[in-house]
C-alpha cells in the first residue's frame, strides 16, 4: 500500500498492469489504488497503461489521463535512483527552508522536480511532511528527516550518491 | 531480577531526528554490558524538542530522558540509563514535565504511553469502552451524545460533529459512509499525523462508533501520501482490527458490520477539502464540488456520508466512555472540550499542546512554546495553516477559541500555530500564499484558479514598488473577489494571509516604494 518512492522497479508490461487492474476491481473507485500499485510496481505510470485501465474500468483514456495528470505524485518517467523531497510550507519556511531549496538547486545542478544526471538524485518539493516543529523538513525515499540544515543536507546527498554507485 | 523497559518513540517525527538509531544503540549497549532489557516502541509524548525522548520504566514510573544521540547511548547507560539515575538528560518523571503536566490529554491521552499496535495495552488503557458502549445505545442516543459533548470538527471549519451524524442519520438510504479526512495538508499541523501513529486503533474505534451511529457500514480513511509511516501504522491496526472482531461482518460479536479500508493520496493539497476527497476516493481528479448537496445528504459515491476529521473521530470514543459532560465541562463560551495545538516553525518547545480552549496565543507561544528556536523576537505567528492569518505580537492576548478567533478576521482552524522571528518578511509571505494557492488549485473556479495567478504578479509589483497605491488597491479588489466567488475554502480564504499581512505589516509592503523616487 505504501509507495516506495525507491528500489527495484520492474519494466513495464501490459500483462503485469492488467493483473493490478483485475486485483482492485472490486473496490469501490478502484483508480486510485491501482495507480499507485502501478507506480510501486513499475516506479512510473507508463502511457501503456491508460489504455489497459480505460477498457478494464471502462471509462474513456482522456478520463484516466486527466486523473494521472492532477496528482503531482504520478510520474510519467521513473525517477532517480532516491527521491529527495523539500518541504517548503510555512512552518519549514520560519526556519530557513528557502535557503535550504536554493542550496539543493545549487549542489545538486538540478531544478525542483528534476533528476541529477548521474541518475542517483531526484529533487522535489512537497508542502509539509508534518514535521512542522522540528523544521526544515526533508523526505527522502519515503524517510523523514528533520531539522535538516546545508551541511546535513550534503551529508544526506553524499551517502544517496555512494549508495547509487555501489 | 526484570528486565528493564525502555521506551523509544517510533513517530516519525522522533525517527527524523535519529529515534531508530537511538534504539538500535540502547540494544547493542545494553547487550555489551549483559544488560537484559526490553525496548518498547511508543508513540511520541509530543514534547517534540526533547525528541529523540528515552523512557525507563521504574516502580517510581516512568522517567525521561532526551534529547538522546545514539552516539553518546554508551556513556548514558554507564551513567545509569536503565536504573533511571540522574544524568545530563535526565528530564524526572515523564508526566511532572512542566509542557505535559499542564496539558489536558483527552483526544491525546493513549499517544506516547502505549505501542501503538498492542491489542492488550489498548484495552488495558480503556480502548474499546466508547465502542462497547455504543453497541448499548441507539444510534439516536449515540448522536445525542456526541451532539451534548459540543464537540467541532477538528479539520478547521468547528461544524459541531452531532448535527453532521445527526443529519446522515435522519437520510433514509442503503448505504451510508464514514470518510475520514486524514488529508493532513496545512503547514503547522501535524496532530493527525502524531495521533494515526501514535494511537491508530483510536482510530477504527471512532469511525466504528460513527458507523453505528448513522447506520453507515462502509469506511475509508483518506491519508495523504506525505505520511507513508502514519499509512504503514493504520494499515496494520485495520488488520489487527479485523483479525479481532473489532470491525468486519459482526463488530465485537454485534452481528452489525462495519467495514473500513484505507485510501492514500498522491499529492494534491485540494483533496484536504471535503468535496475533493470525495472525488479523489472515487477515483477521480481531485476537484471539488460546489454545495449544496452536503457531503450528508450527497456524499461517497452519491451517498449519505459523514466526513470527519482525523482528530474528531478519534475523540468520540473517549466521549462515550467518560459521558458527554466528560468533554463539555472543559473550555470557554461555545467552544467546548479540548483543543490540540500544534506549536510550530521558529519555536523553541514545539510540539502538541492539548489543552481546553481558552488560553490566549500569548500562554501558548511564550510559555508553553518558549519563544522563538532562533532566540529572536516573535515577529508573527499564523494560525490555522496557509490559509489562516498572520498576526502580530499586539494581538498575542486573543484567546483561543473559535469565537474570539473570528471577530478578528482570523480562524482557529486545525489549532496549528507557526511562529516567525523577526527576520520574516511578511511581503514574501503574502507573495507564497498566492503562489501557494495557485500550485494547489483545482482549476474549478475562476476567482481562484486566476486570481492566485494575478495575485502574485500584483504583490510582485507592490514589492517592487510599482505604482505602489494603486497596485495595493487593486491586490484588495482581487482578494475581495476571491473571498466572494471562490467554490471553496482555497481560493476564499487564501486572501486572509495576504490581508492579515498588509493590515498588520505594511511596512513590509512598501520597502521599495520607499527607497525609490
Amino acid at each position: 500500500m505504501v509507495s516506495k518512492t525507491t528500489g527495484s522497479f520492474v519494466p513495464f508490461s501490459t500483462e503485469r498492469a492488467a493483473e493490478v487492474v483485475e486485483k482492485h476491481r472490486a473496490e469501490r473507485g478502484p483508480l486510485m489504488p491501482i495507480l499507485h500499485e502501478l507506480q510501486d510496481i513499475f516506479g512510473y505510470i507508463d502511457p501503456d497503461a491508460l489504455d489497459v485501465l480505460a477498457s478494464a474500468l471502462n471509462v474513456s483514456k482522456a478520463d484516466v489521463y486527466g486523473v494521472v495528470t492532477f496528482y503531482k505524485d504520478f510520474r510519467d518517467k521513473p525517477p532517480g535512483n532516491s527521491v529527495v523531497s523539500i518541504c517548503r510550507g510555512e512552518a519549514c519556511q520560519s526556519m530557513g527552508a528557502e535557503k535550504l531549496a536554493r542550496h539543493a538547486r545549487e549542489h545538486l545542478e538540478v531544478d525542483l522536480g528534476e533528476t541529477t544526471p548521474d541518475g542517483a538524485v531526484t529533487l522535489r518539493q512537497v508542502f509539509c511532511l508534518g514535521n512542522c516543529a522540528l523544521s526544515p523538513a526533508v523526505m527522502v525515499d519515503g524517510r523523514l528527516q528533520g531539522r535538516v540544515d546545508e551541511a546535513r543536507f550534503d551529508e544526506i546527498v553524499a551517502g544517496l550518491r555512494a549508495k547509487a554507485r555501489s | 531480577m526484570n528486565p528493564a523497559t525502555v521506551f523509544v518513540p517510533l513517530d516519525s517525527a522522533a525517527r527524523s531526528v535519529g529515534s531508530d538509531e537511538v534504539a538500535r544503540a540502547i540494544e547493542a549497549e545494553a547487550a555489551a554490558r549483559g544488560r537484559d532489557i526490553r525496548i518498547v516502541r511508543n508513540g511520541s509524548r509530543g514534547l517534540l524538542w526533547l525528541e529523540p525522548l528515552v523512557e525507563v520504566s521504574t516502580p517510581e514510573g516512568r522517567l525521561a530522558y532526551g534529547p538522546v544521540e545514539a552516539r553518546s547511548v554508551g556513556d548514558l547507560i554507564d551513567a545509569g540509563l536503565l536504573d533511571g539515575s540522574p544524568n545530563r538528560l535526565f528530564l524526572g518523571k515523564t508526566e511532572e514535565i512542566s509542557h505535559l503536566k499542564r496539558q489536558t490529554r483527552f483526544t491525546f491521552s493513549r499517544v506516547g504511553i502505549n505501542d501503538p499496535l498492542s491489542v492488550a495495552d489498548y484495552e488495558a488503557t480503556g480502548g474499546l469502552t466508547g465502542l462497547r458502549r455504543a453497541l448499548e445505545m441507539t444510534p439516536q442516543q449515540i448522536v445525542s451524545a456526541v451532539t451534548d459533548s459540543g464537540l467541532r470538527g477538528r479539520g478547521g471549519a468547528g461544524f459541531p460533529t452531532g448535527i453532521k451524524w445527526q443529519t446522515v442519520l435522519d437520510m433514509k438510504s442503503d448505504l451510508k459512509f464514514i470518510a475520514c479526512n486524514a488529508d493532513e495538508g496545512d503547514s503547522g499541523t501535524f496532530a493527525d499525523r502524531m495521533l494515526m501513529e501514535g494511537d491508530p486503533f483510536l482510530l477504527v474505534e471512532g469511525m466504528a462508533i460513527a458507523g453505528l451511529a448513522v447506520d453507515a457500514t462502509e469506511g475509508y480513511v483518506y491519508i495523504r501520501s506525505e505520511y507513508p509511516d502514519a499509512i504503514a501504522m493504520m494499515d496494520s491496526a485495520i488488520d489487527i482490527a479485523y483479525l479481532n472482531g473489532w470491525i468486519g461482518p459482526s463488530v465485537l460479536g454485534s452481528g452489525r458490520p462495519f467495514d473500513l479500508f484505507l485510501r492514500v493520496g498522491a499529492g494534491a493539497y485540494i483533496c484536504g477539502e471535503e468535496t475533493a476527497m470525495l472525488e479523489s476516493l472515487e477515483g477521480s481528479r481531485g476537484m471539488i464540488r460546489a454545495k449544496p448537496p452536503l457531503p450528508a445528504i450527497a456524499g461517497l459515491f452519491g451517498k449519505p456520508t459523514v466526513v470527519n476529521n482525523v482528530l474528531s473521530l478519534a475523540t468520540v470514543p473517549p466521549i462515550l466512555a467518560g459521558g458527554p459532560e466528560s468533554f463539555c465541562e472543559l473550555g470557554v463560551g461555545r467552544s467546548r472540550g479540548t483543543q490540540v495545538f500544534q506549536l510550530a516553525g521558529n519555536i523553541k518547545h514545539g510540539g502538541i499542546v492539548e489543552v481546553a480552549f481558552g488560553l490566549s496565543l500569548r500562554e501558548l507561544v511564550e510559555e508553553i512554546g518558549g519563544g522563538t528556536a532562533s532566540g529572536r523576537p516573535v515577529r508573527a505567528v499564523q494560525v490555522g495553516g496557509p490559509l489562516g492569518a498572520y498576526l502580530p505580537a499586539s494581538h498575542f492576548d486573543l484567546p483561543m477559541d473559535y469565537e474570539a478567533f473570528a471577530a478578528v478576521g482570523a480562524m482557529l482552524g486545525h489549532g496549528g500555530v507557526v511562529v516567525f522571528d523577526d527576520t520574516v518578511d511578511l511581503g514574501q509571505q503574502a507573495r507564497f500564499a498566492m503562489e501557494f494557492c495557485a500550485e494547489e488549485s483545482c482549476g474549478k473556479c475562476t476567482p481562484c484558479r486566476l486570481g492566485s495567478v494575478r495575485g502574485v504578479e500584483v504583490i510582485d509589483r507592490i514589492l517592487a514598488g510599482q505604482d505602489h497605491e494603486a497596485n495595493l488597491a487593486l491586490l484588495e479588489d482581487l482578494c475581495e473577489t476571491m473571498v466572494d466567488a471562490s467554490l471553496c475554502a482555497m481560493g476564499g480564504l487564501t486572501p486572509s494571509p495576504v490581508r492579515s499581512a498588509i493590515k498588520y505589516f505594511p511596512e513590509d509592503f512598501n520597502r521599495a516604494a520607499a527607497v525609490s523616487p
